[in-house]
């Protein structure tokens, strides 16, 4: 079972964009440690130095829109951010996200009841998020029963080891 | 109830009589893509699946160098050398370094790589530039896009269908990318999400393979998952110019169910501009330049742009002149066949005499990347496609998104100008 996730909102506007996430001159960058110096750093400079390990980023509409660079959800899982939640992701990046193991969950609901430095629960497998600072808590939308299967399993390399042994097997 | 053109290449693809939107589906694909970025994070996936040596099939996979080609810094060289060294390994012949190649869709399709019907994914958000042949395309991140090099297969969650109907004849100095521009404005950046772009109308049939090409590339910038044309006689021309592997030319269903229909009127169309910060803040050319918007740098090139065709519109317009003071202006041909063509024609020699700076092809300049990169307080005007904040350099410049024919227009004057205006004064 996955543990549940606590710490500090840091609240973002719509669009949040992955130029913005991880901009581009450090997409060259392997290592994930040095990636997660960066994350944010187009939005708000501040954050990697801010933000405590655990902490969730909140965000309104589509965010990860943009490019497929895989850099974006990795910068943002190595710098110690435990989540994000969103009242919703763009494609590429959402597949990435549950590629990668980064949690993420979708609720307009949650994004609206909790503001930059409010106390977040959430507890990954019932996407139950908790604002503890304002008492309130929301249910995130459930993951699609392939997704979770993907998220339970792991994540994509081991959905992938799965078929390969079966190919081989057959 | 019929299939969309995108249902019925995903059908085949995955063996079964018709797919549903929402309904998540394994899918066979014809040919997996990834650039020198992408494909560093994707290898050392793959190395690490338990079982996975080899890919799929290394005549179904494309290696392209060209985010940061030739070699920003040592770093830049080490992915590219990475990627290089995977090809010989996996005995992957359509591997393109720099000065082979250019921009990975720019290549693929020169190269006869893309074919209607096919299903091609890549590790690239614009591979669904490949949309513009009738084939269905779509990008992905690089633990995807190991799963697809080692399996040949990607699971796909089918998307419902936005048809978009296209009227009218684009006036003059009026191109693909102003109607693209305008069409993103209209769905805005997330209008699309998790959707197929369906493309229609008699303006689009008149469209050259490069106008659809500009079209295609942007449907990203809507969110969607891929944009796509029904091939038609040019298409079916240009790829069989190019390979002799059987394609099969799936259309539309008459009955297909789409989730909307939009009818944009491009008639009365004026030059469209996206201004800062993002690319569905689209506008007229007439209400931008109320406004006196001096330039410190105009781009042409990249997926969307880069291609002779707009290259040709550039040098027509520049043809004799001399750019304005205290501008730059940097062209990237969008591949070495392009820059090969474009300089047999005489264009490069054109550009150069009226001050522009022609690069070797790549996206760097377009991301942020190098060859181009803006400073705080600069304004440019490009023919890319994404102009948030900070995407060709620093946080604290502006980007206008624009045809090649405005962004010519503007090197001219030094500010944001509507073509029309100086073609018609013959500035």
């Amino acid at each position: 079972m996955e543990p549940t996730l606590r710490g500090r909102a840091h609240k973002y506007g719509k669009n949040v964009d992955t130029d913005v996430i991880i901009p581009g001159k450090y997409c060259n960058i392997i290592d994930h440690a040095e990636l997660g110096k960066h994350a944010l750093e187009g939005l708000d400079p501040e954050y990697t130095s801010r933000m405590s390990a655990g902490d969730i980023i909140v965000a309104e509409t589509n965010f990860g829109c943009g490019s497929s660079r895989e850099v974006a959800p990795i910068a943002i899982k190595a710098s110690g951010t435990a989540a994000v939640i969103a009242k919703s992701f763009a494609r590429i990046f959402y597949r990435n996200a549950l590629n990668i193991g980064l949690p993420i969950f979708e609720s307009a609901e949650a994004v609206d009841g909790i503001e930059s430095g409010d106390e977040i629960v959430v507890e990954p497998a019932s996407g139950i998020v908790r604002n503890i600072t304002r008492g309130t808590e929301y249910r995130s939308a459930e993951f699609p029963p392939f997704m979770r299967a993907l998220i339970d399993a792991g994540g994509l390399v081991p959905y992938v080891e799965e078929r390969l042994a079966k190919n081989a097997a057959t | 109830m019929g299939m969309t053109l995108t249902e019925k290449i995903l059908a085949r693809h995955a063996g079964l009589a018709r797919v549903e939107p929402g309904q998540i589906i394994n899918a066979k694909v014809d040919l997996v893509l990834a650039n020198e970025l992408s494909a560093a994070v994707a290898i050392g996936v793959m190395r690490k699946i338990k079982g996975a040596s080899r890919v799929f099939d290394p005549s179904r996979i494309a290696l392209v160098a060209d985010h940061f080609v030739p070699a920003k810094d040592a770093q830049s060289a080490g992915l590219a050398r990475l990627m290089k060294e995977f090809a010989i390994e996996q005995g992957i012949e359509h591997f393109f370094d720099v000065g082979r190649g250019g921009i990975e869709h720019v290549v693929l399709p020169e190269e006869g790589l893309v074919a209607p019907g096919e299903l091609i994914v890549g590790g690239d958000s614009h591979t669904c530039t490949y949309g513009a042949f009738g084939a269905f395309a779509t990008g992905m991140g690089s633990t995807d896009i190991a799963a697809a090099f080692v399996l040949g297969e990607v699971w796909l969650k089918a998307p419902a269908s936005i048809k978009i109907v296209y009227e009218g004849t684009p006036g003059p100095l009026v191109y693909a990318k102003d109607i693209m521009l305008r069409t993103v404005g209209e769905l805005g950046i997330d209008g699309a999400t998790y959707r197929a772009i369906e493309y229609h109308g008699s303006t689009v049939d008149e469209l050259s393979i490069t106008g659809r090409i500009t079209m295609a590339n942007m449907a990203i910038e809507a969110g969607a998952k891929n944009g796509i044309f029904h091939a038609d006689a040019k298409t079916i021309a240009y790829v069989t110019e190019r390979t002799d592997r059987p394609f099969v030319v799936e259309r539309a269903d008459v009955d297909a169910v789409y989730e909307r229909t939009i009818a944009i009127d491009i008639g009365g169309l004026e030059p469209q501009v996206a201004c800062p910060h993002t690319p569905d803040n689209v506008h007229p050319i007439s209400e931008v330049t109320r406004e006196d918007l001096p330039v410190d740098q105009v781009f042409i090139g990249s997926c969307t742009n880069g291609y002779i065709d707009d290259l040709r519109v550039v040098a027509k317009i520049l043809d004799g002149k001399r750019i304005a003071s205290n501008l730059r202006v940097i062209v990237n041909p969008g591949s070495q066949k392009v820059w090969m063509q474009a300089a047999q024609e005489g264009i490069l020699t054109t550009l150069a005499a009226a001050g522009c700076a022609v690069n070797t092809p790549g996206c760097g300049a377009c991301f942020g990347g190098h060859m181009g990169t803006l400073g705080d307080g600069e304004r440019a005007i490009s023919t890319t496609n994404r102009n948030y904040v900070g995407r060709m350099g620093s946080p604290k410049a502006e980007i206008y998104l624009a045809s090649p024919a405005t962004c010519a227009a503007s090197a001219i004057t030094g500010r944001i100008t509507d073509p029309r205006v100086v073609e018609m004064a013959g500035v």
